[in-house]
C-alpha cells in the first residue's frame, strides 16, 4: 500500500495520495525505461544522489529518484504528464555522478519522447521546433538586424547555413515528414504566411 | 612538412545568427594556428539535443546525420564551438555507429533526400583541436598580448565532457583542460564554487521558463561574487553566453538584481590574446551591451578603449 497517512508535523510534510492502482501498470513502458536507463537501472537503490546533484530540483519540484521510480513500477500517465519533466536541463550532473551508473538523464528524455508521441508538448516548444521546420535553425537568421550584426564583425551577411540556402529547410520538412515529426508538433506545410514576431 | 589540418567548420544558430563575433574571432584565431576551417556549406542546426532529442529521438539523429553527411561527402572531420552542436554531431555519431536499430531507422528518413549515414568522420570541439591538436604549449605561443590581472571566472558547460563515461573527454568533477586553454591567456583563474552547475538554458528549459532557467545563471553569478567577483566570465559554448550575456539584462527584469559580468567565448579571449584588436571581430555587439547601451569594461579587461562602440 503506497496510501501514506502519517502526519508528522515537525518532519517533512507528506501529502496524502491515493494508492497506486496495478492495473495501472504499462509493460511496454518499464520495458523502454530498462532500455534507455541502461543495464543497471534495476539496481537503482533510490539513493537520491541524482536528486541531490540536480540544480533543476534544488529549485522547483522536479525530482529525478522519484521520477525513475515511478517509471519503473510503470506508472506511465503519472510520468508523462507531469510538467516538471520538463525542468531537467540535461546537463547529466545525475548521470555522471550515479553510483550505479544509471543514466537518468536518458531516461528523462526518453520519457520526454513518450510524453510529446501522446500529444504532451509545450506550445512554446513546438513553436521551436517549426522554426526549424522553416529555417532550418532554431535560433534563425529572422532580422536584417543580425546580418547588419554580422558586418560589423567583418562577416558576410548571411552564413554558408540554411540562412542563405531554403534547400536546407525543404530537406529537413521532407524528414520530419517522413519520420511523422511535422504532426508531433502540429506543423502543415503551407508556405509560412508573414507571421511576423515583433522580438 | 605535413600539411595543415583542416575542418569543416560546423556553426549551428546561435554563433552565425547573434553572436558572430564568436565566428569572426574563431576565424582569427585559426589561422594564426595554421589550421584551416572549411565551410560546411547546407548545414541545418545541429539540431538542439536537449530540445529535440526530448521531442523525438528518431527525428533528431536524423537531423544530425544529415549534417554529418556533409562532412563525410567532404571527406573532412567536424569542428564545432558550441556545447551543444557538438552534443547533438558528437552524440548521434557515436550512437548511430553503435545502434544499429537507430541507424537503420536514419538511414531510412535520409533516404528520402538522397543522403546515408557511413560513420566515416569524427566530431570535434573546438577545445579538443586547441588541446589535442594544437596543444596548450603552442596555444601559449602566440599569445602577444597576455591579459595579465585580468580575474576571469570559467564556465564550462556540460555538453563537451558529460557524460563521461560516454564522452571521455575530461574528469567532469574536477575538470582541467578547459582551464588550461583559457590560462594560456595569461588571465587569472578565479575559482568559484558553482563553477560546474549548468548555466541554467538546456534541455529546452529556457523555452519552457525563462525565470526558472535565469535562476541557474543568478546562481552562478551569486557564486563568483562570493568568490571575490571576476572581470570576465569564459565558455566554450555559446548558448551558455547568451545565458550569461543577455541573461543579465533578463535577471535585471525579472529579479531587479543587477550584474555586470562581461562573457567571452574562449575563442575571442583567445583573439585578444593572440593581439587582435576587439574591434576586428566585433566583441562590442555582443547583445547584453547593444541592449543596456553600454561597452565592455575595457579598462578592467585590460584592453585600451580604441573600439567604438557600435551599439
Amino acid at each position: 500500500m503506497l496510501v501514506r497517512t502519517l502526519r508528522c508535523p515537525n518532519l517533512t510534510i507528506v501529502e496524502e495520495r491515493p494508492p497506486v492502482d496495478v492495473d495501472e501498470v504499462d509493460l511496454e513502458f518499464i520495458e523502454m525505461i530498462k532500455k534507455a536507463g541502461g543495464p543497471n537501472i534495476q539496481s537503482c537503490y533510490q539513493c537520491g544522489t541524482c536528486s541531490g546533484s540536480c540544480p533543476a530540483g534544488a529549485r522547483t519540484n522536479y525530482l529525478v529518484r522519484g521520477i525513475i521510480r515511478k517509471a519503473l513500477l510503470g506508472l506511465k500517465n503519472e510520468v508523462i504528464t507531469a510538467p516538471e519533466l520538463w525542468y531537467c536541463t540535461t546537463c547529466y550532473m545525475c548521470t555522471d555522478r550515479c553510483p550505479q551508473d544509471v543514466k537518468p538523464t536518458d531516461v528523462i528524455k526518453a520519457i520526454r519522447n513518450v510524453a510529446v508521441a501522446e500529444g504532451h508538448m509545450l506550445k512554446s516548444h513546438q513553436d521551436t521546433a517549426k522554426k526549424v521546420m522553416e529555417s532550418g535553425h532554431a535560433v534563425p537568421l529572422d532580422k536584417d538586424t543580425w546580418s547588419e550584426l554580422r558586418k560589423k564583425s567583418g562577416l558576410e551577411p548571411l552564413p554558408p547555413n540554411g540562412s542563405s540556402s531554403p534547400k536546407v529547410a525543404q530537406e529537413i520538412r521532407k524528414i520530419a515528414k517522413k519520420s511523422g515529426f511535422d504532426k508531433l508538433i502540429g506543423y502543415t506545410e503551407e508556405p509560412p504566411a508573414a507571421e511576423k514576431k515583433e522580438k | 612538412m605535413s600539411k595543415r589540418p583542416a575542418y569543416y567548420h560546423f556553426l549551428g544558430c546561435i554563433i552565425p545568427h547573434r553572436y558572430p563575433s564568436i565566428e569572426k574571432a574563431t576565424k582569427l584565431v585559426f589561422n594564426d594556428l595554421g589550421i584551416d576551417l572549411l565551410d560546411m556549406v547546407g548545414a541545418s542546426c545541429c539540431p538542439a539535443p536537449g530540445v529535440f532529442g526530448s521531442f523525438d529521438r528518431v527525428t533528431w539523429a536524423t537531423i544530425a546525420a544529415r549534417n554529418l553527411t556533409i562532412a563525410e561527402q567532404g571527406g573532412h572531420p567536424i569542428t564545432t564551438g558550441c556545447n551543444g552542436c557538438f552534443a547533438s554531431l558528437w552524440d548521434s555519431n557515436h550512437e548511430l555507429k553503435e545502434d544499429e536499430e537507430l541507424r537503420a531507422a536514419v538511414n531510412r528518413n535520409l533516404a528520402d533526400i538522397g543522403r546515408e549515414f557511413k560513420g566515416t568522420i569524427e566530431v570535434t570541439h573546438y577545445l579538443d583541436v586547441l588541446h589535442d591538436v594544437v596543444g596548450t604549449q603552442k596555444v601559449k605561443e602566440h599569445v602577444t598580448r597576455p591579459l595579465n590581472g585580468v580575474r576571469m571566472a570559467l564556465h564550462p558547460g556540460c555538453h563537451w565532457m558529460r557524460p563521461k563515461l560516454v564522452k571521455k573527454k575530461d574528469d567532469s568533477e574536477r575538470p582541467h583542460i578547459f582551464r588550461e586553454i583559457c590560462e594560456t591567456s595569461g588571465a587569472k583563474y578565479v575559482h568559484y564554487k558553482d563553477e560546474l552547475i549548468c548555466c541554467g538554458a538546456g534541455g529546452a528549459v529556457r523555452t519552457a521558463d525563462l525565470k526558472t532557467s535565469l535562476d541557474f545563471t543568478k546562481q552562478k553569478f551569486d557564486s563568483i561574487a562570493a568568490a571575490g567577483g571576476a572581470d570576465v566570465i569564459v565558455t566554450p559554448c555559446p548558448f551558455c553566453l547568451l545565458q550569461l550575456d543577455t541573461g543579465q539584462v533578463e535577471i535585471q527584469k525579472l529579479f531587479g538584481v543587477e550584474y555586470k559580468f562581461d562573457i567571452m567565448h574562449v575563442s575571442e579571449l583567445l583573439a585578444l590574446a593572440f593581439g587582435h584588436e576587439p574591434d576586428e571581430f566585433g566583441l562590442a555587439n555582443h547583445l547584453q551591451y547593444s541592449q543596456r547601451k553600454t561597452e565592455p569594461n575595457w579598462e578592467r579587461l585590460n584592453l585600451r578603449a580604441k573600439a567604438k562602440a557600435t551599439a
